[in-house]
């Protein structure tokens, strides 16, 4: 105030407007880091004086307690951080399986809808209406009670050439076990990639200089075919499969895909996909007719005229939708508790929570791991966007 | 919603643990006092226990524990309001305040009673772990259970006990971790296990809720003690006294024969001094606990004692047919043994 008086035109004046914003930017600034402070210290004096354990020491006491479903080796005597580990792998998982199938069921109903033919026009409309219109936990709830459990026992599981099996306890099929013809055969794959990347440069190259077109997908594929069956043929088969065998209560041996990440993958997929589906609709009719017609035109017959025309434009208006769908599915997975899939939230903010009563710590990592999944995709995604956006000059 | 529920108790606790202050010695005494009821967490439905019936009463050997305080506090058992909780949300909410006692089948155990900021009052029912499989697999005993796949409900002392019995026998089995109970035996008839796994009791309290409870036995093995007892939060040692004396009193009075029938005549007439002394006819015991004169008896001729809340909720009259066993009376050939009031 004394300032102001004192020196009103050349020191710090309210009425100067560069003034006031700093002021209130250093108010705000203040407030915030007082109230988190505040919060922070009342929530460690309170939680000492009732008696509960804070920090994060828990996360290497041993766990104790088995789990369905580890991508990563596990025993009971593990700490509670590698279940953590275990959990969210378990989401990425379901996240990642589910973009990846919602986007290609989403894609091909997304066109079907737009197609000139009724029947698979309306089949598009109404698994659209019906999908996206249910709440995505009965879905889940669903899949899982009313289709994988009712589902015969494993002692009378549906079997398919003896080595697959459907039964109220999963898929289970043969495992691919290492055999001694394994690493050549990666180093195999890795060479035939290598040379697919170099034909690939080849052919751009000499189209750019002659406009001579080149079979680059089909070439590719033949090399990626080629290659590594010649190598098989040297060195042997690279894996061995174990099939499953029906043991006691259950069956032994192969892989398992439990009906809890069925159920899950499946509800997620299915629900996710009618709204990408709605999405690249609208996308696809953002391209304006005028741009078929021009391509057209120029001779483009109809494949390269989607491909080179239609679709690069429309992805422009599909992308950035489409990243919040692949955040809500991954989000979405945090549904699992339900039905019991041994995921992040269900595994660590709820098994965890419980057995070390640390409600703050885990709810904490908790919510950090999903805002980092969240970030990621989105930073995938703008950087793709990005990528394709049409460079105006 | 289940998931909307628990993330709400854990947050709510977060925001409650960050901005409220300290529990003192009879704050929570008061606080019941001035608001007029227990606030009582129990289970989200498990018969014997605590259960809705038909009217939307919450019945059970664990609710009657808290209406037992009530009758304590205010002489009137039905000054209790009930939450229903899973057993994700149980400590949470009574570490928050949201809840004054928790009645809802929990295990006593050292890491419970000293980490978490709470405190064990006692034992209202001695417990074990057992399996419910169906009759069709021919199973007879635990150790024949090798490779099965057991449903066991999350957050729970169970997942930690069977992980250490498999262990200790050299056996395997994978675990199906749900929420509720109702959803683990849901799985079990839907065969997606092959056995379900809980207490005892809860283990006879699900088989009398399946579809075809006779499908099911029971396997004789117990592999582990579980005590379940109400619990209060840590540091207000009055509160604690109150409800770990309150089961006390009911004990007692089993012990005396003091029952809901006769309570009155004999806190009139009696020549025993012990009865005198638990019924408030002699002495300010109450007074000590910050209770009226005559509140044992207000607990008996409202709840009843210990044996009359067991058998009216668990024993041979109800569908559970449980039979006293370990929760007998020490002179009786069982465990339960309250200190005296004097």
């Amino acid at each position: 105030m004394q300032n102001q008086i004192g020196a009103p035109k050349q020191g710090l004046s309210l009425t100067d407007p560069r003034v006031r914003a700093w002021l209130f930017q250093i108010i705000t600034i203040v407030a915030v880091v007082g109230m988190g402070w505040f919060l922070f210290n009342n929530t460690q004096t309170n939680l000492q004086h009732r008696g509960i354990t804070s920090g994060f020491d828990f996360l290497e006491r041993s766990a104790g307690f088995g789990i369905a479903q580890h991508l990563i080796d596990y025993t009971e005597s593990d700490s509670y951080a590698r279940v953590f580990l275990i959990g969210l792998l378990n989401t990425l998982l379901v996240s990642i399986i589910g973009i990846i199938l919602a986007t290609l069921l989403g894609f091909v109903i997304g066109v079907a809808r737009l197609s000139p033919n009724f029947m698979i026009n309306k089949l598009a409309t109404v698994y659209i209406e019906v999908f996206r219109n249910i709440p995505p936990l009965l879905q889940i709830l669903f899949w899982y009670f009313a289709v994988f459990l009712t589902l015969p026992g494993p002692r009378a599981a549906h079997g398919f050439m003896d080595s697959f099996y459907v039964s109220s306890r999963g898929l289970n099929m043969p495992a691919a076990l290492a055999a001694p013809g394994f690493w050549p055969f990666v180093i195999s794959v890795i060479l035939a990639i290598v040379g697919i990347v170099l034909m690939s440069k080849w052919a751009t190259k000499r189209f750019e200089a002659t406009g001579e077109p080149f079979h680059k997908f089909w070439v590719g594929l033949a090399i990626l075919i080629v290659v590594p069956a010649l190598c098989s043929l040297i060195f042997g088969a690279p894996v061995h499969w174990e099939k499953p065998e029906l043991k006691g209560f259950n069956f032994v041996g192969g892989w398992v895909l439990i009906p809890e990440l069925l159920a899950l993958t499946l509800a997620l997929t299915v629900y996710t996909a009618a709204f990408i589906a709605e999405i690249v609709r609208s996308g696809i009719k953002s391209v304006s007719h005028g741009q078929t017609e021009a391509a057209h035109s120029l001779g483009l017959r109809n494949g390269p005229t989607l491909r080179k025309v239609i679709i690069p434009q429309a992805l422009r208006v599909i992308i950035p939708p489409l990243t919040s769908q692949y955040l809500n599915l991954a989000k979405n997975s945090s549904l699992a508790a339900g039905i019991g899939y041994p995921e992040m939230v269900s595994l660590f903010a709820g098994t965890v929570l419980n057995q070390t009563g640390q409600a703050i710590e885990v709810i904490a990592i908790t919510m950090s791991v999903y805002l980092a999944i969240s970030i990621s995709i989105s930073l995938l995604m703008n950087w793709y966007n990005k990528r394709i956006a049409l460079i105006e000059r | 919603m289940k998931m909307l529920k628990s993330t709400l108790a854990v947050l709510t606790a977060a925001t409650v643990l960050g901005v409220s202050s300290f529990a003192q010695a009879g704050a929570t005494l008061d606080a019941i006092q001035k608001k007029g009821f227990v606030q009582c967490g129990v289970s989200d439905g498990l018969p014997g226990f605590s259960v809705p019936d038909a009217s939307g009463k919450i019945v059970g050997i664990d609710a009657d524990v808290c209406r037992a305080v009530a009758a304590a506090v205010f002489g009137d058992a039905t000054k209790v309001k009930f939450s229903q909780l899973n057993a994700k949300e149980r400590f949470t909410a009574l570490q928050s305040g949201e809840i004054d006692i928790l009645s809802r089948n929990t295990t006593w155990t050292s890491s419970r009673d000293a980490g978490m900021g709470m405190v064990f009052a006692g034992v209202t029912y001695y417990d074990g772990i057992g399996f419910l499989v169906n009759n069709k697999l021919g199973v007879k005993s635990a150790k024949e259970l090798d490779g099965a796949t057991i449903c066991i409900q999350a957050g729970t002392t169970t997942e930690l006990n069977v992980s250490d019995y498999f262990r200790g026998n050299g056996l395997k089995y994978t675990p199906i971790t749900f929420d509720t109970s109702d959803e683990s035996a849901k799985s079990l008839e839907g065969g997606r296990c092959d056995v379900l796994t809980s207490d005892k009791s809860q283990l006879f309290a699900q088989r009398s809720k399946l579809a075809a409870p006779n499908d099911y036995i029971v396997l004789p093995e117990t592999i582990s003690k579980e005590p379940l007892g109400p619990v209060v939060r840590r540091g207000d040692e009055d509160w604690l006294a109150i409800v770990k004396w309150t089961l006390f009193a009911q004990l007692n009075a089993e012990e005396a024969g003091v029952t809901s029938k006769n309570v009155e005549a004999e806190a009139k007439s009696t020549k025993n001094p012990d009865v005198a002394r638990l019924l408030g006819a002699d002495g300010e015991y109450g007074k000590d606990l910050k209770l009226p004169k005559d509140w044992v008896v207000q607990i008996v001729k409202q709840v009843g004692n210990y044996g009359e809340m067991f058998e009216r909720n668990l024993g041979a009259n109800t569908p559970l047919k449980i039979d006293r066993g370990q929760n007998a009376l020490w002179n009786a050939g069982g465990i339960q043994y309250a200190p005296p009031v004097r």
